[in-house]
């Protein structure tokens, strides 16, 4: 008999299994599966290309009367072309660090598959309550906790998932490690994503736990992506940005991390003490969020 | 069909429980939704080991309600319950691993297979693989899916999946089982199928169930018990029986050859309860009808009277239910299965 007995069993049982659940209906569903490899190609190929700010101060761009030409010698016009590209080289990177604005955009686009990943994975704590699966979980000996922490958890491991395959599908579209770039630096844009998705989906699972209907929780939600998004330097680096869109952008925690994985992977040098304040300011984020959500959920489902 | 020697080995060790134990007991258990909604209103009564238990009801009357509460899943505003001894409120954790729940609703993943839902619910009781892996075999057998136990539950019928919430709702082998209106938008056939798995498990496996329904017939085919709720208040517990006879028992109608009238010759037979003459044909009310019938005869030929023609009729659920909550089923009959609809509606737009 497993009754009476078995009380005393691991606090956390039933935390893989349900975590799995989540992943199981990623993984197992082929069309779903492909169309999250699909989407990243399609925005760099799309947009890192056709948004190749790179080009805009090339020499190639600039269209030189041909009489004024005729007042250089060929020499003259090859030196004026260098320094031309040399002065583009020089743009990229003090815009964006980089020469490469793909490579910038593909760090923007990591970020972004993390929050989308963990919105919709909150918001499918909506789906467990309305079809009754959650009640039936809750009426289990799994600790509250547990069924919060699988939620996080799922979200967490599938945004990792999706960053690594960006990563390898935006290299033959152009990316570039930075000359600070070792292995050894995955690590730390994988510690960062961790951070980041912890945080954001602990923060989405307590807005969507008390909907019943996706109308409501939607709409907050919809509400806290656009600074999230726009006040980012995901695409654009935040001194260009007018400035009280970069007070926004200051308090954005994707901010934060996509400038840290920004360092580990395409800057030349890496600020350590800027590093050291992005890893702070994510990591104080996703404590204070985790806790705050996972207190509400667990305040929620124990009602 | 025979049950799996280990789920035999189950009814043993259960046979054992002694068999006045009172396993479910509910004092004063009441819920108010936001302040002033009250869905279920000091609920009392209590559950016989080895007893099917039945809540009977109109949509809304807070069947639901009482059953979470009872299943740990909400918290009561007030009133106290144990079950097996643990109490809900503060041995919710004991309550959870000794009582097996088949919800209303299906919850199964449409996702997974219907092994890989089994094994899931398992998990949620921390029971170890190499145990779960056997015991989910046993119980595709018994609810009889092991042939679909490998295919996706969206492709499973309404009547599958039902026998699959069955399946997960047995996984820990408990001594409880709950179930709420577990025939729910199922056909006659179906429905009829359930009943024999419902049964099988109150006979084999002496297992206390507390169900809610709002079919009479089912109340009536199942359930040793019936409370009937109504607006979150239970109106009269009883037997099947027990709740029919308080109607004042069975109606005998009779019209005799002789054009006299012979109510007070009736009245003085036994167990008669109330004589009408409607229209040259006598009512008669009475307990235990085909005993009070054949005296009735016999006391009228004493007289010289003979009885042309006689019928007799047991009351039904029916009129029970009518007479406590002032409603026919019939008014309720439509709703349920529009509600059913629509949530199989919701389930299909997730996709
Ligand atoms: N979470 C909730 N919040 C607010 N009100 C609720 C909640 N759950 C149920 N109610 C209300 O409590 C009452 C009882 O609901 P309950 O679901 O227990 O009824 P039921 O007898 O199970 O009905 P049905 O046959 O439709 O399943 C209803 O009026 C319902 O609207
Ligand atoms: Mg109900």
């Amino acid at each position: 008999m497993s009754t009476a007995n078995n009380v005393t069993k691991s606090k956390i049982h039933g935390l893989w299994a349900l975590t799995n659940r989540e992943l199981k209906k990623w993984y197992k569903a082929p069309v779903v599966f492909v169309l999250t490899l699909i989407q990243p190609v399609i925005w760099l190929g799309l947009l890192g290309n056709a948004l190749n700010l790179s080009s805009l101060f090339s020499a190639d761009s600039i269209q030189i009367p041909p009489d004024i030409i005729m007042q250089f010698s060929p020499a003259q016009i090859a030196a004026l072309s260098q320094f031309f590209n040399g002065l583009q080289d020089q743009i990229m990177r003090s815009t964006f660090g980089t020469t490469s604005y793909l490579s910038f955009m593909a760090v923007g686009m990591i970020a972004f598959t993390a929050l989308f990943t963990t919105m919709f994975s909150g918001m499918s704590v909506v789906w467990d309550r309305r079809l009754g699966f959650l009640n039936k979980v809750l009426s289990t000996p799994v600790s509250r906790g547990v069924i919060i922490v699988s939620k996080v958890l799922s979200a967490t491991l599938r945004a990792m998932f999706q960053a690594a395959i960006i990563l390898i599908i935006a290299i033959p579209f152009g990316f570039t490690f930075g000359a600070a770039f070792t292995p050894l630096n995955i690590l730390g844009v994988f510690a960062m994503l961790f951070l980041i998705c912890m945080g954001l989906s602990s923060m989405f699972i307590a807005i969507n736990v008390r909907s019943t209907r996706i109308e409501t929780p939607m709409a907050v939600t919809n509400l806290l992506n656009l600074p999230l998004t726009f006040a980012s330097s995901a695409f654009f680096p935040i001194e260009r940005m007018p400035e009280w869109l970069q007070v926004v952008a200051k308090v954005n925690p994707l901010s934060y991390t996509i400038d840290g994985m920004r360092q580990l992977l395409i800057f030349d040098t890496i600020n350590y003490s800027q590093l050291a304040l992005d890893f702070a300011f994510v990591g104080i984020f996703a404590l204070v969020l985790t806790s705050i959500g996972i207190v509400l959920s667990w305040r929620f489902l124990n009602k | 069909m025979k049950p799996p020697r280990s789920l035999r080995k189950l009814t043993e060790k259960l046979a054992v429980v002694n068999v006045t134990e009172e396993v479910i007991k509910v004092e004063g258990l009441t819920k108010i939704f936001n302040k002033h909604l009250v869905a279920v209103d000091h609920v009392s009564f209590s559950v016989k080991q080895g007893e099917i238990f039945g809540f009977l009801g109109p949509n809304g009357a807070g069947k639901t309600t009482t059953i979470n509460m009872l299943i740990t899943v909400l918290k009561p505003t007030s009133g106290k319950a144990s079950i097996l001894g643990y109490d809900i409120a503060k041995e919710a954790n004991a309550v959870r691993y000794s009582i097996g729940v088949v919800p209303q609703e299906y919850t199964a993943d449409e996702d997974l297979t219907g092994i890989e839902n089994i094994l899931l619910c398992a998990d949620l009781y921390g029971i170890p693989r190499e145990v779960s892996k056997k015991r989910a075999e046993e119980l595709l057998e018994l609810v009889e899916l092991t042939k679909f136990k490998d295919k996706k539950v969206q492709t499973y019928s309404g009547g599958m999946r039902r026998r699959l919430e069955l399946a997960c709702g047995l996984i820990n082998r408990p001594r409880v089982l709950f179930l709420d209106e577990p025939t729910l938008g199922l056909d006659v056939q179906t429905r009829a199928a359930t009943w024999n798995y419902i049964k099988k498990l109150k006979k084999e496996f002496g297992m206390t169930l507390f169900m809610t329904t709002h079919y009479l017939e089912e109340a009536d085919a199942l359930c040793d018990r019936i409370a009937i709720i109504d607006h979150g208040k239970i109106v009269v517990i009883g037997t099947p029986d027990e709740l029919k006879e308080n109607l004042g028992g069975d109606i005998i109608t009779l019209s005799i050859k002789q054009d006299a009238d012979i109510t007070n010759l009736v009245k003085k037979v036994e167990r008669v309860k109330e004589v009408k003459k409607d229209d040259g044909m006598y009512l008669i009310k009475s307990e235990n009808g085909e005993v009070t019938a054949p005296l009735i005869i016999e006391s009228l030929r004493k007289e010289g009277y003979v009885v042309t023609k006689l019928s007799l009729s047991k009351p039904t659920l029916n009129e029970v239910y009518l007479q406590y909550t002032g409603r026919s089923i019939r008014d309720t009959e439509e709703s349920p299965e529009t509600v059913f609809a629509q949530r199989h509606t919701m389930r299909r737009a997730r996709m």
